[in-house]
């Protein structure tokens, strides 16, 4: 039960509270260039998921039995880049074999994951925070639920904003900017919840 | 010393074993990849217009590769690309017909019903308003609807009508498939014949509402020696395949709206 509520939390805040996007501003990359359609954004954030549950999984796993026995915590940076980048070729070219489907569908957006911030920022902070085995997952697979939310939420504004009047100085990026900006002011409103 | 020799060996080891997992994984998981889909889509410009039907010239290629899709289908290639992926299939090429589209309105002068003031795009206009905001029932919104389509750059409001530039316009069509009102038409390059109005409403209606819509006056069709030109449901059409392009009936066309498919002869001359 315990377990069950940690969890619960983990989930929230990973979601809400500290949206990777719009709290702690990690992948801010992605979230601007690929939101200008609904569809888009929707596979980058199941794209975004997908890795950020594995690469949480193998770098816990890597962190635990290999980087702390040996004592080498301050390499974990540069260990989970590469762990990582590994990590998502390997699943791109299972991918494309196994399930060509699926690969069509996540496209050129599996490989654009591989240097995101948002995953390596993931990996680091399950470390910090302490986190156990399972909690990590979680945490990464939220975390990503967290991501796709803002994103489909970003780029149906953009769509919106396509059809705007707006002066001609702002027309395209300079208002999407201040649109995400307000969106992130808007999420800062979770932020004073305690749960649990 | 220890401390450096291990962080080393770690990443180095670490590094080795991902690197030789990709290798076999890549061998072990290898797709083949027909060697004639790059130069497929080498022959293609690239532009995903989607003007073929497909999502973009990768899917078209494929298509072709499959023998799903003609070859020819590709308007912004043009004779050029049909014909290099014709060699790269081994097959003949067809005749290629360069079209382009046309917005078969001249529309300056036009009356509104009542003020819009909603979202700038014709497709949203025709939603709100009932069939659109203007007096014309068929003309041409000037919204730019169209224009936001265009990937080349083509096409343009001018005074308030959308106008194509014919040299720019690769004939991808995605203007035809936007125009809510079915303004916007295909019609061969080069063409010395088109009529420049889509009105269908009766001639007492159109002189009312617009200085330069076809009001069916029947003036073109007894000046046509050839049978080429007929007025059908208030408004004149062209049979192709017996116009010879002699311009007696534009000469003759009290609104000056027959012209050649650039749209650019006699523009701004006043209607007679």
């Amino acid at each position: 039960m315990n377990l069950f509520l940690s969890l619960f939390s983990i989930s929230l805040s990973a979601i809400l509270a500290e949206n990777f996007i719009l709290v702690k501003f990690l992948g801010i990359c992605p979230f601007m260039g690929v939101s200008k359609k609904s569809d888009t954004a929707i596979g980058m954030g199941v794209a975004v998921t997908f890795v950020m549950g594995l690469a949480s999984a193998a770098t816990w796993a890597v962190d635990h039995y290999l980087l702390a026995p040996l004592e080498l915590g301050y390499m974990q940076t540069v260990v989970f880049i590469l762990v990582i980048a590994a990590l998502v070729q390997l699943v791109e070219m299972f991918l494309q074999k196994a399930m060509p489907a699926l690969y069509q569908a996540l496209g050129i957006y599996l490989p654009l994951i591989t240097t995101n911030c948002a995953v390596l920022g993931v990996a680091l902070l399950n470390i910090q925070n302490g986190y156990s085995f399972i909690e990590s997952v979680v945490y990464g697979v939220m975390g990503g639920v967290g991501f796709t939310l803002a994103i489909v939420l970003f780029s149906s504004v953009r769509e919106r904003l396509e059809d705007c009047d707006c002066p001609k100085c702002f027309k395209g990026f300079p208002i999407a900017l201040i649109a995400a900006g307000l969106l992130a002011l808007s999420f800062m409103g979770f932020s004073g919840f305690k749960v649990f | 010393m220890n401390n450096i020799l291990s962080a080393v060996l770690v990443l180095g080891i670490m590094g080795a074993v991902f690197g030789a997992v990709l290798a076999i994984a890549s061998k072990v998981f290898a797709v083949k990849v027909d060697e004639r889909l790059p130069l497929l889509k080498e022959a293609l410009p690239g532009a995903n217009c989607g003007g073929c039907g497909y999502a973009g010239c990768q899917a078209y290629a494929q298509a072709v590769l499959e023998g799903k899709a003609e070859i020819g289908l590709c308007a912004a290639g043009g004779a050029e690309a049909s014909q290099k992926m014709a060699q790269i299939m081994g097959v003949e090429a067809e005749a290629f017909e360069r079209k382009v589209a046309m917005v078969k309105c001249r529309g300056h002068n036009h009356s509104f019903k009542g003020e819009y003031e909603g979202i700038p795009d014709c497709r949203s206009a025709m939603f709100v308003t009932g069939d659109g905001p203007s007096a014309c029932p068929n003309g041409c919104l000037g919204f730019g609807t169209c224009v936001s389509v265009c990937k080349f750059d083509a096409i343009h409001i001018e005074k308030g009508v959308a106008r194509v530039d014919a040299d720019k316009c690769t004939g991808c069509m995605q203007c035809v498939e936007a125009c809510p009102r079915k303004v916007i038409v295909p019609v061969t390059y080069n063409t010395d014949i088109v009529i420049a109005c889509s009105n269908l409403a009766r001639g007492a209606y159109t002189r009312q509402v617009c200085d330069v819509g076809c009001v069916g006056c029947h003036l073109c069709e007894k000046q046509c020696e050839y049978d080429a030109i007929h007025v059908l449901n208030n408004l004149a059409v062209i049979d192709y395949s017996k116009c010879v392009s002699c311009g007696r009936c534009a000469a003759v066309c009290p609104r000056r709206l027959i012209s050649d498919f650039n749209l650019r002869t006699d523009m701004d001359a006043a209607p007679l």
